[in-house]
């Protein structure tokens, strides 16, 4: 019973990382954009939250009406006034400007938010669950994250497969230029599926407020699963991210059950086994 | 700021003494008229000048939120100087952030020994600061004063030895010893099964406290509780249910540990979810600051730590002849926040740092200054502060107690003492309670 507790915890772990691995995904996907300020961007979403929920008295989960188009409008302007800028041949000035943007983004919260560790507290919800059997417990706040998190990446998967935009972001994806002569604007298609990024990005820092505590300086640590995960699931393949979440999740989990010290290096592991053997990882979308 | 100003001065390349004019300038007027032409002359116009490292910004900035008040009220009471001999010296305190970075606090010591010759270090919050700043001051021959981090970490963890001691760094806090004490005399006083459930990360503290001869588990033996330690975990991990379902199955009524706070939220968050309800849970670092234990919800209610310093403590300022209640308060004014422990010990740390130089003969030997705070017989606002009979040489102990997070006070959540039979002088508020 142990063990389907085990799997069971860490497949909702996985939910959770897939959620923070999902905007990152998709800007690599499209824009072949490594985005190192993606942790910090989380954190930003978390604080616009906590002034929603502060200032209006709101609910977490309803101050992600407001946060998350903020986001997306923040999403929007960032790629198509400064992050399209730095797209071209060589990978590096991206990479270069959004580690810029990371040690920005900490120092300004830090400046407006102090260091307070800070929580949104969903009340009563924070530590409901529900019992199955005595040695299995589910929490309703993990549950909600998980199934959010498979949402997200359903309601993504049918924007990009079975509609027009979703057309033009592939198309632009594969080949900007043939993309241009069909009549594509690169920049504004660019910008949308950045704020679609920043959207999803909103709901993860949402979560994760309200799942434990986060200061100015979180952000990084959060970086490195998100990373995992996309790789483990291949680049572009949003229901990739989503498994390679849930690997992450449960390989973690069972190295924690054997020792807690294997818990974060079980991933790790198994992240490594899966780039040696499928070096481009377990469904990756396009050929390049 | 003002460290700021002379720091960019100094870089862009003025002189030494330019810059000892600028902070002359601060002094009378008259002082600087015989003061620039020649060195000698200059040192009749001295300054005394304190440094200051302090983990102002980054993840242990909490440490630290209580600085500017405390210098305010300092930099107010010393503004006519101190008095060493016949004459009266104005004071500088020169205040450093270590961006909570252990090799960014042992380059700011540096230039606070080098460039600003500071006549005392003080050094506050965690080993991470304490320890490099600490170092620095032992190499270089400068009197320093050390505070808010167990004895133990800064004494050992720097290579100090029982018998030999260090030369010019002096430490004033409790030690582990002192955290075990309390929190075993905390669970005695309630009933439960004696199945301690430990809770220790892959860090120092983590490791400090959960080492086999060392830390808790000896101690534990000794005491009659039995301890499930499932091992040691990385920290900023985002799931607890190995470790929760470990203490389930050993039917664990108490839970300890040493978490940083996004850990120690994790995991009790979890422990609600999936039915793991301890009768009493101590843990320390995680539930320090109220902000903390706010984020917990209402699920914090009756969570019991050590308690370092509070408003109850019957101690009184020997620099502001304030009672601990009456800084507290003056804190939360002037403020808006709730005081925190760090708040009584940074004042103590001002306090001994003016009165051995109320006690220096004449100013300018490092030795002189060593031997006043060797000297130093002072009722702070932590308690009494004597280096005479400390465990090792360095090293002189504040008392520590135990308290509970209760609602239902001025705040969210207050620290209410709750067991004292580690130094009885500091007043119980109430009983030990379980958790609900």
């Amino acid at each position: 019973m142990d063990w389907v507790n085990t799997i069971v915890q860490g497949v909702l772990l996985g939910g959770l990382y897939a959620m923070f691995a999902t905007g990152l995904s998709l800007m690599f996907g499209i824009m072949r954009l490594v985005n190192i300020a993606h942790g910090d961007f989380i954190v930003l979403a978390s604080y616009l939250a906590l002034v929603v929920v502060t200032s209006l008295g709101l609910s977490p989960l309803i101050s992600l009406v407001i946060v998350v188009p903020l986001m997306f409008v923040i999403g929007y302007v960032l790629q198509r006034y400064l992050l399209n800028k730095t797209l071209g041949d060589d990978i590096l000035p991206p990479l270069l400007v959004t580690f810029g943007m990371s040690i920005i983004l900490q120092n300004v919260l830090l400046e407006v938010f102090s260091a307070d560790s800070q929580k949104l507290s969903a009340g009563a919800l924070d530590i409901a669950s529900i019992t199955v059997s005595d040695q299995l417990s589910v929490g309703v706040m993990p549950l909600i994250v998980f199934i959010s998190g498979v949402a997200i990446v359903g309601g993504l998967q049918f924007l990009f497969y079975k509609t027009e935009l979703g057309r033009a972001f592939r198309a632009t994806s594969d080949d900007q230029d043939t993309a241009r002569l069909m009549g594509v604007n690169n920049s504004h298609i660019f910008a949308l599926a950045m704020a679609i990024a920043m959207a999803v990005v909103a709901i993860a820092g949402v979560f994760l407020a309200m799942r434990t505590n986060f200061d100015p300086t979180v952000g990084p640590a959060r970086l490195l699963y998100g990373f995992e995960a996309v790789i483990i699931g291949g680049l572009g393949s949003l229901w990739g991210t989503l498994a390679g979440g849930i690997i992450l999740g449960v390989a973690q989990a069972v190295g924690a059950q054997i020792d807690p010290g294997w818990q974060i290096m079980t991933g790790h592991i198994v992240f490594l086994v899966i780039l040696i053997f499928r070096p481009r990882g377990l469904f990756p979308r396009s050929v390049d | 700021m003002k460290d700021n100003n002379n720091k960019r001065r100094l870089a862009n390349g003025l002189s030494r003494r330019n810059f000892l004019k600028t902070s002359g300038g601060l002094v009378a007027g008259a002082a600087l008229v015989g003061g620039l032409g020649s060195a000698p002359a200059f040192a009749k116009q001295r300054v005394i000048k304190f440094g200051y490292v302090t983990p102002q910004t980054g993840p242990l900035a909490p440490f630290a939120e209580a600085d500017n008040f405390i210098l305010n009220g300092v930099r107010e009471k010393l503004k006519n100087g101190i008095q060493i001999g016949s004459r009266t010296y104005p004071v500088e305190i020169i205040v450093k952030d270590s961006q909570s970075n252990p090799n960014r606090a042992a380059e700011v010591a540096n230039e606070l020994i080098l460039s600003d010759e500071v006549d005392l270090m003080l050094v506050s919050s965690t080993p991470e600061t304490t320890n490099p700043v600490s170092d620095q001051c032992e190499i270089n021959e400068v009197p320093c004063i050390s505070t808010v981090a167990p004895w133990q970490p800064w004494f050992f963890t720097r290579g100090g030895k029982p018998e030999t001691g260090f030369e010019w760094t002096y430490h004033f806090f409790w030690g582990l010893e002192d955290v075990v004490e309390n929190y075993t005399n905390m669970w005695d006083s309630l009933n439960t099964n004696k199945v301690v459930a430990g809770l220790f990360p892959n860090d120092g503290d983590g490791n400090a406290w959960g080492h086999k001869e060392l830390g808790f588990p000896p101690v534990l033996a000794k005491k009659g509780f039995t301890l499930v330690d499932p091992g040691r975990f990385q920290s900023l991990t985002d799931d607890f249910s190995a470790q929760i379902s470990a203490y389930k199955n050993a039917d664990a009524e108490i839970v300890t540990g040493v978490v940083i706070p996004p850990d120690m939220t994790t995991f009790w968050s979890q422990a609600k979810q999936q039915g793991f309800n301890p009768k009493v849970a101590s843990i320390g670092k995680g539930i320090l600051f109220p902000s903390s234990v706010e984020s917990l919800g209402q699920a914090a209610h009756n969570l019991s730590t050590e308690v370092w310093w509070s408003p109850n403590h019957p101690f009184n300022s020997s620099l502001t002849g304030q009672s601990a209640r009456e800084i507290a308060t003056g804190y939360t004014q002037s403020t808006g926040k709730q005081w925190t422990p760090p708040l009584g010990f940074t004042h103590a740390l001002f306090e001994l740092a003016v009165d051995i130089m109320q006690r220096v003969d004449s100013l300018g030997e490092a030795e002189a200054i060593r031997d006043a705070l060797l000297a130093t017989e002072l009722d702070t606002v932590v308690g009494p502060i004597s280096w005479k009979n400390g465990p090792v040489k360095n090293v002189a102990k504040t008392p520590l107690v135990g308290g509970q997070w209760r609602q239902g006070g001025d705040f969210m959540y207050d620290l209410v003492i709750t067991n004292n039979q580690t130094a009885p002088m500091i007043p119980v508020a109430s009983d030990m309670q379980p958790l609900s």
